[in-house]
């Protein structure tokens, strides 16, 4: 049926079109790939998922509920906040805050949350509390970072920061998670650290979205992939049937120069 | 007159240059904040008004604008509003608000639109994303030019002579009619000293921030 379902988003700053009609679905557990040039909307389609931009048309939904659609978008700034947790995103630069350590960048957002909550006496508050820590330095185990949990942002390599990042997504339980190149930014001998840690993400059946220029991983990675290309999905499918046999121009011609360039 | 005489007539001088300082301070420091958020805003005209009168305010010299606000009422309503002391404050704590909105935008103009993001999609509120992510940053990003600006404010604070307010300058040129003169440099020391404090907090701050890089 679908966990999550996209369809028609459109997308336009101005006069210019990025994204032309964009359908999808994507199964519990599945992990998807998206690929296309520079431009083709990819990063636009992820910040739309993610509310950041707010789609001029289409809508999505995750489990069988409408998150967003773009002819009801009268979403408080409230509601927006509340949809925004369905999904998390990873970005490029990974955005840790520089001011707080690496346990704090995980706790600061669940604990503010935690204060919000007005249902709770202050036994449970405690509780809660400890909670969040104790889950901190378990997600930071998984992703291999346990000794660096005082370290500042500054102190630690980029792949580390990147860790810390999707350490920092998943505190929030996020339906699906996202990643915007999460490799890009960082020198090549540092992208084997965090496709790791995503790959121990699928093995959790991890829901996921990964925009990436890295076609071996997308490849190994993912049960689907899109071939995005001025603004629509030009090709959809199996990562082996599509990196094989490409059937569009584009995609032969993208999976070529992608080629030279390693 | 002995050294300990002069002394202390200046450290009354310097009463009210220190008076001066504080006060624009403390009101310069909110209100800069204040006209930082209209030079920022989203609200086309409000954003041109902000801009053009922080243009005329560090447009003029901070010397006119302390004839204008103590004459100026004085010449339409006939007397005085302002005694010399409020004038001084209230000319002093605009113009310094002007330079300090300046830094203040751009300090939060520098701010990474990455950073408010990360905050967005972890479901933070717009006001914790200012407290808890930006301000921080935007601190440690503003102590630098803050600090100098700061410190030109001790040394002007003895342009509200212009107005007859009675700082540690104007009591040495009182001195000079006693024919001695040397009163007149050593009030550089006190404000030597003044702004060497200020350098050391300054320098202190810096170090308690150095512990993160923005
Ligand atoms: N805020 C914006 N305002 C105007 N145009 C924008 C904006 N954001 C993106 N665009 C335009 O939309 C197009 C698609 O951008 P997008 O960042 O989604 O591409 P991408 O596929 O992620 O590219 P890349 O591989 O370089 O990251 C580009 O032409 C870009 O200039
Ligand atoms: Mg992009």
């Amino acid at each position: 049926m679908g966990f999550l379902k996209v369809s028609g988003i459109y997308k336009s700053f101005g006069n210019t079109e990025v994204l032309r009609g964009i359908d999808f679905s994507l199964e519990k557990g599945e992990v998807l790939s998206i690929i296309g040039s520079s431009g083709s909307g990819k990063t636009t389609l992820l910040r739309c998922l993610n509310l950041l931009e707010r789609a001029n048309g289409g809508s999505f939904s995750i489990d069988g509920e409408e998150v967003f659609n773009a002819d009801a978008d009268t979403y408080s700034e409230k509601e927006i906040r509340q949809k925004r947790l369905k999904m998390g995103l990873v970005f490029q630069q990974f955005n840790l805050f520089p001011q707080y350590n690496v346990i704090d960048n995980l706790t600061l957002a669940p604990k503010l949350r935690l204060k919000e909550r007005k249902d709770l006496n202050k036994e449970e508050r405690k509780l809660e509390l400890e909670n969040i820590e104790k889950e901190a330095l378990e997600i930071l185990e998984t992703v291999g970072l346990s000794e660096k949990a005082k370290s500042y942002p500054c102190e630690i390599s980029g792949g580390q920061q990147q860790r810390v990042a999707i350490a920092r997504a998943l505190m929030l339980k996020p339906d699906i998670l996202c990643f915007d190149e999460p490799t890009s930014a960082l020198d090549p001998e540092l992208t084997g650290e965090v496709l790791k840690v995503i790959r121990s993400l699928k093995s959790n059946d991890r829901t996921m979205i990964i925009v990436t220029h890295e076609m071996e991983f997308a490849k190994n990675v993912s049960d689907k992939v899109i071939f995005m290309a001025d603004g629509v999905i030009e090709e959809i499918g199996d990562p082996n049937e599509l990196f094989e046999n490409p059937k569009s121009e584009k995609l032969l011609a993208f999976l070529n120069k992608a080629k030279e360039n390693f | 007159m002995s050294f300990w005489e002069v002394t202390l007539e200046l450290l009354k001088g310097f009463e009210t240059t220190c008076y001066i300082f504080a006060l624009t301070l403390v009101l310069a420091l909110p209100l800069g904040l204040v006209i930082s958020f209209g030079s920022m805003s989203k609200f086309k005209p409000l954003k041109a008004v902000v801009k053009i009168f922080v243009w005329i305010i560090r447009g003029v010299p901070l010397m006119l604008q302390l004839f204008i606000v103590f004459y100026l009422p004085g010449f339409l309503f006939g007397k005085p509003v302002f005694t010399r002391f409020t004038a001084t404050i209230i000319a002093f704590s605009i113009n310094y608000a002007c330079y300090f909105s300046e830094i203040f935008r751009a300090g939060i103009e520098a701010i990474p639109r990455g950073q408010i993001e990360a905050g967005q999609v972890l479901g933070m509120t717009k006001f914790q994303i200012f407290t808890r992510i930006t301000l921080m940053q935007v601190i440690k990003r503003i102590v630098p030019p803050m600090g100098n600006e700061i410190i030109t404010l001790v040394k002007d604070t003895a342009l509200a002579r212009v107005i007859t307010v009675i700082e540690i300058i104007w009591v040495a040129e009182e001195l000079m009619a006693y024919a001695i003169i040397w009163p007149l440099f050593y009030t550089a020391v006190f404000y030597l000293a003044f702004v060497g404090a200020l350098t050391l907090i300054f320098g202190w701050i810096e170090k308690k921030l150095s512990y993160y890089k923005v």
